[in-house]
């Protein structure tokens, strides 16, 4: 269906961006609803249906910007929504539930994606591999101002763009980077960096978004003020006030590894891959858990025959929507995790 | 947030420790039920405290009351606090009183929007929105006595053509909050 497979996009395959021993991917997203209609807490299904429609026609149909592909959620198969779940295109929320919503993608690297019909009517979102918001931002940016010469924003000066939830209001700008701190957490100072960016106004989330754990020492911080200040300023305060210091922290923490506890960083990222090459049975979990200590051993230069793309490549098709898509058929639990064990050994052994 | 289960909003929030691993969910009152965790009836809680939150509720519900809803979505100011999210556009108006605080909390005090403006807005809301940039900045300058770049700004919004005697003391205004 509509671009959606197994392929994962380049985005995350070539990471443009910088950093990318710590940084999995960087995105900002925008919130933006449509003047004239309710937020969707008081919309009716057909405001939604014209909503979809509006969107459809003007950004889609007419070509305002190339290469786009439109998906609609309702009429969409549930494995294809979860493979867009876990690849980050589209939120859990959005995809539940048969009112009439939308994702527009970018085809074929998927770093714009643009939620129609979420908590806002429009959710846009460009994301990088690794580090890479200002750039990132620039492309919104323009993308935003086409959108806004075919659809007015609900705008207001005083508040700027109006959403839904007041937490966005503003400039309606979420700004976020996916960090892979295994060192940190290791040392015992995860902690530290979390307490660090709360005092600093910051959400630090799990793996799997909002109120989930961290998982595989991943985390997703992201910027939570989005009135008062520039989107510039939002940006710059982001990317080149607090990740740099965080990326700093953890390079810091890997190298004191290094020089201090190497034997036992070589034990678990070694005990990481024999397990990927051995297990009969993985669940989803566990295999990020080990991808993680995989990618540890990748950066530091302990596993020469694996990059980082196949170990992000990896993370994803562990997942189990991409590995039902992978595998090419519906897996319950129990055959899932012998597929991804099957699956695991045949793409880290025969590297 | 939004329930695990289904749509409705979260209101059930169990933490638990499973083979040692934490365990979370968020469930709305209904899934709750039907997943067997009990949810404390007012009864257990001592009369005397009891009272005291319901006297707390019954004063908010009274000012809840006053304020009208929204005249364009209907929504009650009650409903938005629920929820956490507006009907429309229309609400920020509507709610603007009751919001400002909500929004100076969560948002580092910020209440007034500087960034990007729509260019189909023309040029009016853009230079509005120029003209409140420069007035912070006037007044941040102020605020660190940073007297050359002030004047600076100052010459910029005379530039702009504002009413310097108003914008100053705008800023001084601000500088001095």
């Amino acid at each position: 269906m509509n671009g959606i497979d197994a392929n994962i996009g380049d985005v995350w395959k070539e990471p443009s961006g910088e950093a990318t021993d710590v940084v999995l991917s960087s995105r900002v997203r925008l919130a933006r609803n449509l003047a004239g209609f309710n937020f969707l807490s008081r919309a009716t299904r057909d405001d939604r249906r014209q909503i979809t429609r509006i969107v459809q026609s003007r950004l889609v149909q007419s070509g305002l910007i190339d290469s786009l592909v439109w998906v609609d959620l309702d009429k969409s198969e549930s494995l294809d929504r979860l493979v867009m779940v876990e690849r980050r295109l589209i939120s859990k929320q959005h995809a539940k539930g048969d009112e009439p919503r939308a994702v527009i993608l970018s085809e074929p690297d998927e770093r714009l994606s643009i939620m129609v019909n979420e908590e806002d009517h429009l959710r846009i979102q460009m994301m990088r591999g690794g580090m890479a918001l200002e750039d990132a931002y620039d492309e919104i940016d323009a993308i935003d101002d086409k959108i806004e010469s075919v659809i007015e924003y609900a705008f207001c000066p005083r508040f700027g763009y109006l959403t839904a939830c007041p937490t966005n209001v503003g400039a309606g700008i979420r700004v976020s980077a996916m960090l892979h701190l295994p060192a940190l957490k290791l040392i015992g100072e995860i902690d530290k960096v979390r307490r660090a960016a709360k005092s600093m106004n910051l959400a630090v989330r799990g793996f799997y978004g909002e109120g989930s754990e961290a998982i595989g020492e991943i985390y997703q911080i992201s910027n939570q003020t989005t009135l008062g200040k520039t989107e510039r300023d939002i940006l710059a305060s982001f990317s080149t006030g607090i990740m740099p210091k965080i990326i700093e922290y953890e390079r810091h923490a890997r190298r004191r590894l290094m020089e201090n506890r190497r034997e036992i960083v070589e034990d678990r990222v070694n005990r990481a891959l024999g397990t990927l090459r051995y297990a009969r049975l993985l669940n989803a979990d566990e295999a990020i858990r080990l991808l993680s200590q995989v990618r540890l051993g990748v950066v530091l230069g302990m596993i020469e025959d694996l990059d980082l793309s196949t170990v992000a490549e990896l993370m994803l098709i562990s997942q189990p929507a991409h590995l039902q898509k992978v595998i090419g058929t519906e897996l319950n639990q129990a055959q899932r995790r012998a597929a991804r064990a099957a699956l695991m050994r045949d793409r880290v052994a025969s590297h | 947030m939004k329930c695990d289960r289904c749509d409705n909003e979260a209101t059930v929030h169990e933490v638990t420790i499973h083979k040692g691993q934490k365990v979370e969910k968020h469930l709305c009152e209904q899934c709750a039920q039907e997943d067997g965790i009990a949810i404390q009836s007012a009864q257990s809680i001592p009369p005397s405290l009891m009272q005291q939150f319901t006297v707390g509720i019954g004063q908010q519900a009274q000012k809840a009351n006053r304020s009208p809803s929204c005249t364009n979505c209907g929504m009650s100011y009650t409903e938005f606090r629920q929820h956490g999210l507006l009907g429309c556009p229309d609400c920020y108006h509507t709610f603007e009183k009751q919001l400002l605080p909500l929004l100076e909390r969560a948002q580092e005090g910020g209440t007034d929007h500087i960034g990007k403006t729509p260019n189909r807005s023309v040029g009016a809301l853009k230079r509005q929105r120029q003209l409140t940039v420069l007035r912070k900045q006037l007044a941040d300058a102020l605020a660190s006595e940073h007297y050359e770049r002030a004047a600076e700004l100052r010459d910029e919004l005379r530039d702009a053509g504002v009413d310097l005697s108003s914008a100053t003391a705008d800023a001084d205004e601000d500088a001095a909050t």
